[in-house]
């Protein structure tokens, strides 16, 4: 047989192996040691050195050709195995995939965050306070004397008094307002620096009213807001109202009413009311509340901090002057996050849980943002 | 505090509209809280004229009228009124006015095939009254067209909030001074509302009554006089009217009297019937457990800090809070005494409280009274009952004297700018001051009228200037703020809460808030000791009554309510304090986390089939994963026992740092806890002490130490031990990793074996310990005497190498 005719059949045998086994015995009789090309390269010692040169490429190049193609033919079978193997490992990706539960901030956490980035960008640090409270930091050092009717009004919460009991022990109540950190807070820092002044801060926290009802519960939570400083006036209570009501909300059209009231501790006191604009059904803050069709909402108390509080608090009302506010951190919440049902936020309701909380990652910051769209 | 439109016109000139008053209201601090005002409720309703009534052609029941509404060509309407008949003149509601009854929008309407483009109302229809016989009947005279709110003389009703400084705002007269101060109107000479020749005493004949105070604190004056020969019955039409519309009961015109003046002037008064009293009456300390049967009904026990008005036989008045019912006024009453008395503030609070009990006397005795219109609010009082019940007036006693003496304030202009945020002109401030009342000198020492008790520094001076010139005018002003950028300003303990309640959260548990206070039972039952529990004297119910010595209860009322529902997996958390009595009876409030786990921990499915339940290493997990976030030193923890008897005893244990300290409790809950909860599933549970966790030490650096990663891989090495049952993993665990602090790294338990092959009462564990070399490769030998330590510390708790 010719070359060609030998590479021919050679490449045909190989193309029709059907598996490893078929293929390696091809090999074996092609370049076996007694294959045939094989058995044609063995003739080649006996050629002549021209015949060599005539003849030796021809036959070098059927070895390589037969070899590439067992090669080749050698890949294909395997990757068809693996290819049949896979096939038959195919699963249904329908299927559910495992669930991992999605843990949840509750709303008033959240919220309390987002005021505490808010604040801080405006100087305020956190303070706290104790819950249970005695009758001198929530009233007397509020200017609310034992017989001042304002105590009438805040529906207090008042302890048993323990067996043991000193006869000038305190009475012991449950705080109605976040405003005794106000006092504490002072105290505190005159202790540790003569002068004490100038202070900014919020202090959030569980407040409680013997009230309950469809819009009260007797616990609730509270942010206060104290600024002592010189030359502080009403102006300033004004601007860092709107500037912190305007980040809050992530709103610039947020627009404040202030009116005259009464607190016992802040001197001239007032009440504020923010416009609010319908958006669809529900009241959106934010717009002119004297424009048709739009309104005033109530939101918050507040005023110049009263000279006898300053005094309690240990600081020199010649000198000092502040101001102070205090908002509710529920309703701020309920407002922003469109949620109506204050029982709600301490009912542990998995499901309400699972529609209006905020997922760990919902980190308010100043450069992302302070609030989690929907 | 209400009163109508028409009354606050007796003391205020004004050419305001109703829309205007309410805005300066509320502009000036007096929170307008509704208005009822007839002429927008009846908006829609006219007067107007049947012309003619025909017969319904469908049924005998309804007439169709022509009605003449005033404005164009007669209106057809369809009514069943038996009284409709031509030539009535009645309340016709036009398409679009909403009937007050029952909130119905009228429309145009076919009544049995008849248009009807509207209705003739009854006086129910329109809330007037109660008779629905027939539609209302007007005189004659009524004007064809007129708004039927107009018409009746429409009055609206405004209800102001008073805050409990304003004493003066109390009586209406008050509420006009305001006004008048904001710009309103002017304020009328008070003898003019009353129709008075002038405002003086009223000179009487006669003695002078028997009265005294015996209690000068609490009752510094008692002035009073008496009228003879008086006729007590209804009230005169204007004043039942008055009374009515601010939601008052007249009851007779004496009882009218003293509550009009009360509404109108803040002042109030009381009346005694002289024929049941006996000897002088005296203003004096109650005796202790002396009673006295009040207006209400309702019978009271005194004690000595209250003052009381009494004759010789009986108490008759708590005084400035409640009258007695023995000398109350009655149609039978022909001599009476009227008392316009100061009563000490604080004494009438005290004894309010003391009582609990409330008044519209009470109410404005309290806050203050104003103690020169002692001798003007004796002189309308009397003025009033002589107009109206006849009689003759007795000379006056004045008992005692009021403090009149006026404060005053040392006030300094500049102050409204430094503290009010407003720049107002000095003699713009003058002018409102003495408009308020209050006198300017030229040093601008001012003087505060005596109604004005809540006046007593130079800061409440700016408020009423700020609050007449207006608030709105008060600029934003904004903080000083800080060079750079904001510096961080949490304390380390709150970074620690936002940080552990964002770790659990992203643990996969859901935050739920609970109330502070529990019911007795579940706070006795997760109490740590006798004592420790702050009990609420006034709960506003019994489920909310002691304060929280755990979180755990909580959220297990919190996981019932959930299963109640049909949940059917649960991991709440709660980050909050828990409250225990500290020394000297002082507030101990700790932070705390608690978690409970409940239900399906996974629930079934097609690669795991059935689902999985909770156990007590699910709260294990919590608790070291929570606590190394908290930033406790999680590897040096040591699990002991002693969880509480709320937990299962065999299936929980605490986390401890060294052997006193507690930073956690974990494992599964006793089910004779879950019953008191109506949980009738296992619960694994954890709870945290964050506050005991201690602070780092050295924090506040940013740099780590250094640190590179070792040349050579460590190498592990298995090691089975047989040991008894009642010894802990934990215990081998620790002796293994301690035998070579140098090379072991690691000591992990993977294998608890118990069965064929392991002696009874044995156990066997599998520990893979991870062997880090140093510099060079571990020779045979050094593997060798490594195991050999291992071996040997594990021996020493009677553990035997597996062979």
């Amino acid at each position: 047989m010719d070359i060609a005719a030998l590479s021919a059949d050679a490449l045909s045998r190989i193309a029709a192996a059907g598996d490893g086994e078929a293929l390696e015995a091809v090999r074996v009789a092609l370049l076996g040691k007694a294959g045939s090309i094989s058995a044609l390269l063995k003739t080649m010692g006996a050629m002549s050195p021209e015949e060599r040169t005539a003849r030796g490429p021809a036959i070098h190049g059927l070895r390589e050709t037969v070899t590439a193609a067992l090669t080749a033919r050698k890949d294909a079978l395997a990757s068809a195995a693996l290819e049949a193997r896979l096939a038959g490992e195919t699963v249904d990706l329908t299927l559910p995939a495992p669930e991992t539960p999605r843990g949840s901030l509750h709303p008033v956490s959240q919220v309390m965050d987002e005021l505490a980035e808010i604040f801080a960008d405006m100087g305020f640090a956190v303070a706290t306070g104790p819950e249970i409270e005695d009758d001198w930091h929530n009233f007397t050092a509020l200017n609310m004397p034992e017989s001042h009717p304002a105590r009438a009004m805040h529906d207090t919460f008042y302890f048993e008094a323990a067996e043991d009991r000193q006869a000038d022990a305190p009475q012991m109540l449950l705080r109605t307002h976040t405003s005794p950190v106000q006092i504490r807070t002072m105290l505190d820092v005159v202790s540790r620096h003569p002068g004490g002044a100038p202070l900014r801060i919020i202090a959030p926290g569980r407040v409680y009213r013997s009230d309950s009802d469809a819009t009260h519960t007797p616990m609730f939570h509270q942010i206060e807001g104290l600024v002592i400083d010189r030359g502080i006036h009403l102006g300033h209570l004004k601007w860092t109202l709107e500037t912190f009501l305007k980040a809050f909300f992530k709103r610039d059209d947020i627009v404040l009413r202030l009116r005259p009231s009464y607190f016992p501790f802040t001197e001239p006191s007032v009440e504020v009311d923010v416009g609010w604009t319908l958006n669809g059904a529900r009241r959106a803050l934010g717009g002119d509340g004297d424009a048709p069709g739009c309104g005033w909402m109530e939101l918050l108390g507040s005023g110049m901090v009263n000279r006898k509080v300053i005094a309690f608090g240990g600081l020199d009302p010649g000198e000092w002057s502040g101001f102070a506010f205090g908002v509710g951190v529920d309703r701020l919440a309920m407002l922003k996050y469109a949620m109506d049902d204050l029982r709600a936020f301490f009912d542990g309701d998995a499901r309400w849980l699972a529609h209006y909380a905020f997922s760990p990652l919902d980190v308010p910051t100043l450069s992302a943002g302070v609030g989690s769209r929907a | 505090m209400k009163f109508t439109l028409s009354w606050l016109k007796e003391h205020l000139e004004t050419t305001a509209d109703l829309t205007a008053i309410l805005a300066a209201l509320n502009r000036i601090g007096l929170e307008v809280e509704g208005v009822d005002d007839p002429a927008a409720r009846l908006a829609g309703f006219n007067v107007a004229r049947v012309i003619s009534a025909e017969r319904h052609p469908q049924t005998d029941k309804l007439q169709v009228l022509s009605v003449d509404a005033g404005d164009g060509g007669p209106l057809q309407v369809v009514c069943g009124a038996p009284n409709a008949r031509a030539g009535l003149i009645g309340v016709l509601g036009r398409p679009g006015a909403v009937v007050p009854a029952n909130g119905m929008e009228l429309k145009v309407s076919a009544i049995r095939g008849v248009e009807s483009n509207g209705m003739m109302c009854s006086v129910r229809e329109l809330e007037l009254g109660d008779e629905h016989d027939g539609i209302i009947e007007l005189p004659g005279d009524a004007p064809i067209g007129m708004a039927y709110a107009d018409y009746a003389g429409s009055d609206p009703v405004i209800d102001v909030s008073v805050t409990p400084n304003r004493q003066d705002c109390m009586g209406v007269r008050g509420i006009a001074r305001d006004l008048a101060a904001a710009g309103l109107g002017a304020l009328k000479p008070l003898h003019e509302a009353y129709r008075m020749a002038a405002l003086a005493p009223i000179a009487g004949a006669g003695p002078a009554p028997d009265v005294r105070t015996d209690d000068p604190a609490g009752c510094p004056a008692f002035f009073a006089q008496a009228v003879s020969g008086v006729t007590n019955g209804a009230s005169p039409p204007w004043l039942r009217a008055k009374l009515i519309a601010v939601g008052q009961k007249p009851i007779s015109v004496l009882v009218d009297i003293t509550n009009f003046v009360s509404l109108d002037l803040g002042r109030p008064l009381h009346v005694y019937d002289r024929a049941k009293l006996s000897g002088p009456l005296v203003a004096r300390r109650a005796r202790s457990g002396e009673t006295v049967e009040a207006l209400n009904g309702k019978t009271y026990t005194l004690t000595e800090a209250m003052t009381v008005i009494a004759d010789d036989a009986h108490v008759h008045d708590i005084a400035g809070i409640m009258g007695g019912a023995l000398s109350g006024v009655s149609e039978a009453t022909a001599d009476v005494l009227i008392e316009c008395a100061y009563f000490d503030p604080d004494h009438i609070a005290r004894t309010g409280q003391a009582l609990a009990l409330t008044s519209d006397a009470r109410q404005r005795f309290e806050r203050g009274v104003d103690p020169a219109f002692l001798d003007d609010g004796l002189a309308i009082a009397v003025h009033l009952v002589l107009e109206h019940c006849g009689g003759t007036a007795s000379a006056i006693t004045r008992a005692g004297s009021p403090p009149t003496t006026p404060r005053t304030v040392v006030y300094d202009p500049a102050l409204a700018q430094r503290l009010g945020g407003l720049e107002v002109a000095p003699e713009r401030q003058k002018t409102i001051l003495q408009s308020l009342g209050f006198g300017v000198a030229p040093d601008w020492t001012v003087t505060v009228p005596t109604w004005r008790r809540d006046i007593d520094a130079a800061p409440d001076l700016v408020e009423e200037v700020v609050r007449i010139e207006g608030l709105d005018k008060v600029a934003s002003v904004a903080l000083p703020r800080a060079d750079g950028v904001a510096r961080p300003t949490a304390t380390p303990a709150q970074k620690l809460e936002r940080r552990v309640r964002r770790a659990a959260a992203a643990r996969g548990l859901n935050e739920a808030v609970t109330w502070s206070f529990l019911p007795q039972a579940q706070a006795d039952a997760f109490a740590e000791g006798n004592g420790f529990l702050w009990t609420l004297a006034n709960p506003i119910s019994e489920d909310m009554k002691v304060m929280r010595p755990s979180l755990l209860p909580g959220l297990l009322a919190a996981a019932q309510r959930n299963l109640a529902r049909g949940a059917d997996s649960l991991r709440l958390f709660e980050i909050g304090r828990r409250y225990l009595r500290g020394e000297n009876n002082r507030s101990d409030e700790r932070l705390t986390l608690a978690a409970v786990l409940l239900g399906d921990k996974t629930p079934r499915g097609w690669a795991s089939g059935k689902a999985a339940a909770f156990d007590a290493f699910d709260a294990k997990a919590e608790a070291l994963v929570l606590l190394a976030e908290a930033g406790a030193p999680t590897s040096n923890l040591q699990v002991m026992g002693e969880a509480g008897g709320q937990f299962h005893p065999g299936q929980s244990g605490t986390l401890r740092l060294g052997p006193r300290t507690v930073l956690a409790r974990f494992g599964m809950l006793h089910p004779a806890t879950l019953a008191k909860f109506d949980i009738d599933v296992p619960v694994a549970a954890v709870e945290l002490f964050l506050d005991a966790i201690p602070a780092k030490r050295g924090a506040g650096e940013f740099a780590r130490p250094a640190y590179a990663p070792p040349a050579l891989q460590g190498v592990t090495r298995d090691f089975a031990f047989i040991v008894p049952l009642a010894l802990p993993a934990g215990d081998l665990v620790r002796a293994v990793r301690s035998a070579d602090k140098a090379a072991i790294t690691g000591a992990r338990l993977f294998d608890d074996f118990r069965g064929a092959g392991v002696p009874d009462g044995h156990k066997s564990l599998g520990i893979e310990v991870t062997l880090q070399p140093g510099d060079k490769s571990f020779a045979e030998a050094e593997l060798k005497a490594i195991a050999e330590r291992i071996t040997a510390a594990a021996t020493k708790l009677g553990a035997v190498l597996r062979g």
